[in-house]
């Protein structure tokens, strides 16, 4: 018996088949859009279609774009083309109510969704993030502590101003002087040939005057993971108070917040309101103060987030005091992983400020050798005294 | 714009015309490639390093008897080293000679900003050539995103503006071949305007034809060795898993030793090593007595 999947009789023909296929694949997070439908077709008559794997390969060739678009693409063509002779219906899913336009951080999306839906204290919906997660589900869902905070009883409005200048401060000493184009520049350390031979022209010919060029700084990318776990919540005003000031401060900023697992509160913290924003926040951190998960939580940015986010010019923020529940060693393969993105990594550990401490927690052990910089930070003022230190990395 | 000839090529045909070059590319490959040729668009390669993704290219220009444009990407790279330059030294003699000549100046910025005062770079010339060629964009994932965003903008269009020349549009459409080894993310925007191809590490009766379209005198018996002596090796964990490259100067080196057999001496076994295994680490790892198990294995 053949295992294609039969089309009802109605069914208006192949390239709205097609199309529904482009449609299934969206609706599993692949991003397509319209012209992939052409090209899909197009691709079909230009290989032998009648042979299923002949036509898995061209439009596997056309739908995906990385590879794990290319790893979910058999399982995704079976499901549809490959139904076991079941006839299908309906070609066309209709777009189900919760697919959002970013199909590819569907789970941030959905956070975004419980925020803005009511206010800080309506409960949040267990099942909110745990469904239409895709293939990665959200880690230790077990060993979560369900303790909720609103964190708006911990920061206040004027904080988040004053982080905000930290913040910024912090960002404008975060240069990049690496970059390799030039611009004109009158204080620059080569020659602006196109320039000086434009300018030229209206001496007839002679290079009067020269033209110079330089490299331009650029900015450097700010990731922000804040640990916010137990043994953290007294240093958590602080640093929730800076990561909403830098998320209102710098546009290219990016913030993560992590307990037992790794929440992306970016979209959440972009809120105009600032205190909303902690609001929708606090909606997300749930089990917020709960155990720490420092190894897992930066395996999982570093094998997903990462991917996208960071690259060279990244600085990577780590807040937390490095005691973990789970194996060292976690810690110091997931910042290697970190690492060979090229990014710099900044810990910034609340107990480096004691007096005789020493950096023993295992976790904070085997990271040391990632590290580009390893400070003290307790309070603002702290955060704001890294500015020069930040500058050198 | 006109369509290439060899349109009519179905991918096995393409598949045995590669490995008649001595190329053996995967059933996927040869069927992204030739969607690649037939529909005229982009083809994005990513895997690791080793695998064969620029060798590609260079084949594909073999068997299309074209020319093969390279642009090497690396960080900083611009529109001065990617698509033109003018030959301002040579622009300067000009207009001194023309000075002295008693030349007036509008021919002279006529004659000084024509093409012969142009340097083509890769893109440019890619998109100049009477035949199509080949144009590989190797290591894009080098580059930075202000220049990904720019080829999007020539691989939409294949027409480049030169502000003192005007617009130069394409003459034929070139092959784009793109490469990248993941060490950043690439933007949606390129991946969607590209056919995309993961190229894996040869399953082992694919490597064992890569070897002996390259040393076609090999043995049988040793052939087999080193191919599951390879294959073995990539199980354990490396820090760099050898690709096809140094699996071909692994034999080139037991060849040139005059092995026959990779159980028959450790020692030399062990030197060659140096081939396959690029780090520190790495070689600490595999000890004679390991290489020498993985060898028995094989064997």
């Amino acid at each position: 018996m053949s295992r294609v999947t039969k089309f009802a009789a109605r069914d208006p023909g192949p390239l709205a088949r097609v199309a529904g296929f482009i449609a299934h694949l969206r609706e599993n997070g692949l991003r397509l859009g319209v012209a992939e439908a052409d090209i899909a077709m197009a691709a079909l008559t230009e290989v032998d279609a009648i042979h299923p794997d002949e036509s898995r390969r061209a439009l596997r060739a056309v739908c995906t774009g990385c590879k794990e678009d290319s790893d979910r693409f058999d399982a995704l063509f079976d499901s549809y083309w490959m139904d076991a002779g079941r006839v299908k219906r309906k070609i066309i899913p209709s777009p189900s109510p919760t697919t959002s336009k970013d199909v590819h951080s569907s789970r941030d999306a959905k956070g975004e969704d419980a925020g803005t839906s009511g206010a800080a204290t309506s409960p949040d919906t267990e099942g909110g993030e745990a469904e239409s997660d895709g293939t990665g589900k959200l880690i230790a869902t077990e060993q979560r502590n369900l303790s909720r905070r609103d964190l708006r009883d911990l920061v206040r409005g004027d904080e988040i101003a004053q982080a905000e200048e930290v913040a910024r401060r912090i960002g404008a000493a975060l240069r990049d002087k690496r970059s390799r184009r030039r611009i004109a520049d009158r204080k620059g350390d080569r020659l602006h040939f196109r320039k000086t031979i434009r300018q030229s022209m209206a001496t007839g010919g002679e290079p009067m005057r020269l033209l110079r060029k330089r490299r331009p700084d650029r900015t450097r990318k700010i990731v922000a993971i804040c640990d916010v776990s137990g043994s953290m919540s007294v240093y958590a005003q602080v640093f929730l108070a800076f990561l909403a000031g830098l998320m209102r401060a710098d546009t290219s900023a990016d913030a993560y917040l992590f307990h037992t697992r790794l929440v992306r509160i970016t979209e959440a913290l972009r809120d105009k309101d600032a205190m909303r924003a902690i609001g929708r926040m606090s909606l997300m951190a749930d089990g917020f103060g709960g155990g720490s998960k420092i190894g897992p939580s930066l395996m999982r940015f570093a094998d997903t987030y990462a991917k996208r986010f960071v690259d060279g010019r990244s600085v990577v923020l780590i807040l937390s005091d490095g005691y973990d529940t789970e194996p060292p060693q976690l810690i110091a393969t997931a910042l290697e992983k970190l690492r060979k993105r090229g990014c710099r990594i900044v810990w910034l550990n609340p107990l480096k400020g004691w007096e005789d401490y020493a950096p023993v927690a295992g976790g904070m052990a085997a990271a040391l050798p990632y590290l580009d910089h390893f400070a003290a930070a307790n309070t603002l003022a702290d955060l704001a005294a890294l500015e020069t230190e930040l500058a050198t990395i | 714009m006109p369509r290439l000839a060899e349109h009519m090529m179905t991918w096995s045909d393409l598949k045995s015309a590669l490995a008649g070059e001595g190329y053996v590319a995967s059933d996927d490959l040869a069927v992204a490639l030739q969607l690649a040729l037939s529909l005229g668009r982009p083809l994005l390669l990513e895997g690791a390093a080793g695998v064969g993704k620029t060798e590609i290219a260079r084949t594909l220009a073999t068997v299309q008897q074209t020319r093969l444009i390279r642009l090497q990407c690396y960080e900083g790279l611009d529109a001065a080293q990617a698509i033109y330059e003018w030959n301002y030294q040579r622009q300067l003699l000009t207009i001194r000679a023309a000075a002295e000549g008693g030349e007036t100046g509008k021919a002279v910025e006529d004659r000084i900003f024509s093409r012969d005062f142009l340097l083509e770079r890769p893109l440019l010339a890619a998109i100049t050539q009477e035949q199509p060629p080949v144009l590989l964009i190797d290591e894009i994932d080098r580059a930075d995103e202000e220049f990904e965003a720019y080829l999007l903008e020539i691989l939409s269009d294949y027409q480049v503006s030169i502000p003192e020349l005007g617009t130069i549009t394409a003459v034929t459409r070139p092959i784009v071949i793109l490469t990248s080894n993941g060490t950043r993310d690439l933007s949606d925007a390129l991946r969607r305007r590209c056919l995309y191809t993961y190229v894996e590490y040869p399953n082992r009766t694919t490597e064992l034809a890569i070897l002996n379209a390259r040393c076609p005198d090999i043995e049988a018996r040793l052939a087999a060795q080193i191919i599951g002596f390879v294959q073995k090796l990539r199980e354990e964990d490396l820090e760099k898993t050898p690709g096809v490259a140094e699996m071909l100067d692994f034999a080139a080196a037991l060849l040139g030793l005059g092995l026959s057999d990779l159980t028959e001496d450790p020692a030399i076994l062990q030197s060659t090593l140096t081939t396959l295994l690029k780090t520190q680490s790495d070689q600490s790892q595999i000890t004679s007595e390991v290489a020498a198990r993985i060898a028995g294995k094989a064997a």
